[in-house]
């Protein structure tokens, strides 16, 4: 499904290097749920920008569905992105001029699928997490969990491999952000590989396995998550 | 991303921020309503004179011989007219002398200031005019060098009022003429100046009214527009063989003046779409200017978009159908205005509207044009949101 090879991520700031990426090995296998756990400033976002692949790392190797990542064109990411992954952001990244189902339509429009089976998938999607009946509500009109819903829909309209999903529970309360992560475990259930990022080991338990990374390696991984402590 | 969808889109933005929009538009309204405007003055002048000068007829030729200096008293004689017609009666259909000059018609109490022509019997036929009440002057009218006068209707309407002018006897100069006819009526209203403000007498008659014994000016006419140019040059030719220089005489034929107001006016109604024309580049860089204004606050809509799947050709079709839908509807807009505007101004200055029909090239190239600059100007705005970096747009609030 994912596979990462001694991929480095360098930034020059200056004349610092930063190291966000310090080699790392990664293999994910499909129907897998992984969380990726650090604090801030340890490289999962880093880590997580790669997966998703929205940026491109310094050197090694990466393989989403055994496709080879490292040297593709910005468009043919783009293409990638559409295809294999669908994000949950921390703060939904909703399109706040376009309604629930125009959002969930968005990434189908950009597959090229035609409107009629555009609106039954983003419909079905709307119905999957229980935003059906208000799939004409623009963002604002909506709680904060009800939009994170709307983008965990929009995440799941394309069938994509995997679902990445960045702090999806960090701008939620603790009621709301626990059925967020109660419908990640559904989806998971359904045969969905997810990764899940997080800086909150209360949270990354919720996986079935446990990766956990600092100061840009890896420092571990285990699928024995009650292990996994605080902090 | 179809481009259906991106025009909905499109329309959809731009209806979200309606006064920004407008003010953005506000450039291109301004530039084609000018461009509209100015071009249909320019055509509309040029089409009111054109029918006066065609009104007059499309195969005059006037010709004035200069008087000379103080004591000069260089002229034709009617001798010298027959000979040139005679000369060339396969060009020529009719000639008159026109003997004028300026006189004051009495009658009763009632007195005219107006410009006096002295013509003969040919005159109705060559100006293509006619006699409504009454008749004409007549070859025997000028052999005898009698007193009567053929009117126009403002002279009518000025001196007689409600009363029937035929057979009515007037003083012109202080001589008595007999009224023998009425001209039909030319101008929409039959003002002072116009081709109704007309007082027509025998030359033969005019030449000692006037105390002006020369004939200093005659008109021909040819026998049809298209013998225009052989008829000028056998004017022309004959009147160098007597006066030897080309500076004593003027030869005028319509269908020459007509084509020269053409020219000045087809070349100042380029130079005035040509200004117009910049005030539309200056709205195409307002355009240009508003667009990156929305590509910065869109920064994080652009990085959605491109995070799950935009590719940069979706990016720039997105925002480029925004800039040439802003600037489309800034042409429509202007196209309005430009229409009423020069519909009202045309009306201010009483000229007749341009029809519709004769605005179409003006119109579709000034909404073409818009277009144009809509998307001229919006290529690097949205160019410039395509190459945006997804992480940075994402993490940009």
């Amino acid at each position: 499904m994912i596979r990462i090879k001694n991929m480095y991520k360098i930034y020059k700031m200056g004349d610092v290097e930063v190291r966000a990426l310090n080699g790392i090995n990664l293999h994910i296998k499909p129907k897998e749920f992984v969380s990726i756990i650090g604090p801030s400033g340890s490289g999962k976002s880093t880590l997580m920008n790669m997966i998703g692949c929205l940026d491109t790392a310094t050197s090694g190797e990466y393989w989403i569905d055994g496709i080879p990542v490292e040297n593709m064109s910005e468009d043919d990411l783009a293409a990638l992105r559409n295809e294999k992954i669908g994000f949950i952001f921390q703060g939904y990244n909703l399109l706040p001029k376009l309604s629930a189902l125009e959002n969930v339509e968005l990434p189908l429009i950009y597959r090229g699928i035609d409107s009629a089976r555009r609106r039954e998938l983003a419909e079905a999607a709307l119905y999957r997490v229980g935003m059906y009946e208000r799939m004409n509500h623009k963002p604002k009109e909506l709680s904060g969990g009800q939009q994170q819903r709307v983008a965990i829909a929009r995440a799941l309209s394309n069938k994509p491999s995997l679902i990445l999903a960045d702090e999806p529970t960090g701008a939620l309360d603790s009621k709301t952000g626990i059925e967020v992560l109660q419908m990640m475990k559904d989806i998971h259930k359904e045969g969905n590989t997810v990764v899940l990022i997080t800086h909150d080991s209360n949270i990354a338990r919720n996986a079935e396995r446990v990766v956990r990374i600092a100061d840009g390696v890896i420092t571990s991984d285990t699928t024995d998550v009650k292990d996994v402590v605080t902090g | 991303m179809n481009i259906g969808m991106a025009f909905k889109m499109a329309i959809n933005s731009v209806m979200s921020a309606k006064i920004r929009s407008f003010l953005t538009m506000l450039g291109i309204i301004i530039g084609v309503a000018s461009v509209i405007v100015l071009v249909n003055l320019v055509t509309a002048s040029t089409l009111s004179m054109r029918s006066q000068l065609e009104s007059m007829g499309t195969n005059l030729i006037q010709v004035s011989i200069n008087r000379g200096g103080w004591g000069q008293t260089r002229s034709v004689s009617l001798d010298d007219i027959e000979e040139l017609t005679g000369e060339n009666s396969d060009l020529f259909e009719a000639v008159t002398p026109l003997v004028s000059g300026m006189g004051v018609i009495k009658y009763g109490t009632n007195n005219v200031s107006s410009s006096l022509t002295g013509v003969s019997e040919d005159y109705l036929s060559i100006r293509s005019r006619e006699v409504v009440d009454g008749r004409f002057i007549t070859e025997t009218d000028c052999d005898n060098r009698s007193n009567v006068v053929v009117i126009g209707e403002y002279i009518r309407q000025e001196l007689f009022g409600s009363e029937s002018p035929v057979g009515q006897t007037v003083k012109i100069n202080n001589e008595k003429f007999t009224v023998i006819g009425l001209l039909d009526q030319k101008s929409s209203n039959a003002s002072s100046g116009s081709d109704d403000d007309i007082i027509i007498i025998p030359y033969t008659r005019a030449t000692r009214l006037l105390r002006n014994a020369n004939i200093n000016s005659f008109m021909v006419s040819a026998v049809s527009s298209d013998y225009m140019s052989e008829a000028t040059e056998a004017i022309e030719n004959f009147l160098y063989k007597k006066f030897k220089n080309d500076d004593y005489y003027n030869v005028l034929n319509t269908a020459e003046l007509i084509d020269t107001i053409d020219d000045a006016l087809g070349t100042m109604s380029l130079l005035m779409a040509g200004i117009a024309g910049i005030s539309l580049l200056v709205g195409g860089i307002g355009i240009m200017n508003i667009m990156l204004v929305t590509v910065s606050e869109r920064t994080r809509e652009i990085g959605i978009r491109k995070s799950i799947g935009a590719k940069r050709k979706s990016i720039i079709t997105q925002f480029l159908i925004e800039s040439a839908v802003i600037s489309c509807m800034g042409g429509i807009i202007g196209i309005v205005v430009g229409i009423g505007g020069s519909y009202f101004v045309c009306k201010a200055l009483s000229m007749d509207a341009v029809p519709l029909a004769n605005q179409v090239t003006v119109i579709s190239g000034s909404f073409a044009f818009s277009a144009l600059i809509g998307i001229f100007f919006g290529l690097y705005p949205a160019n410039k949101a395509a190459k945006l970096n997804p992480i940075d747009a994402l993490r940009n609030d």
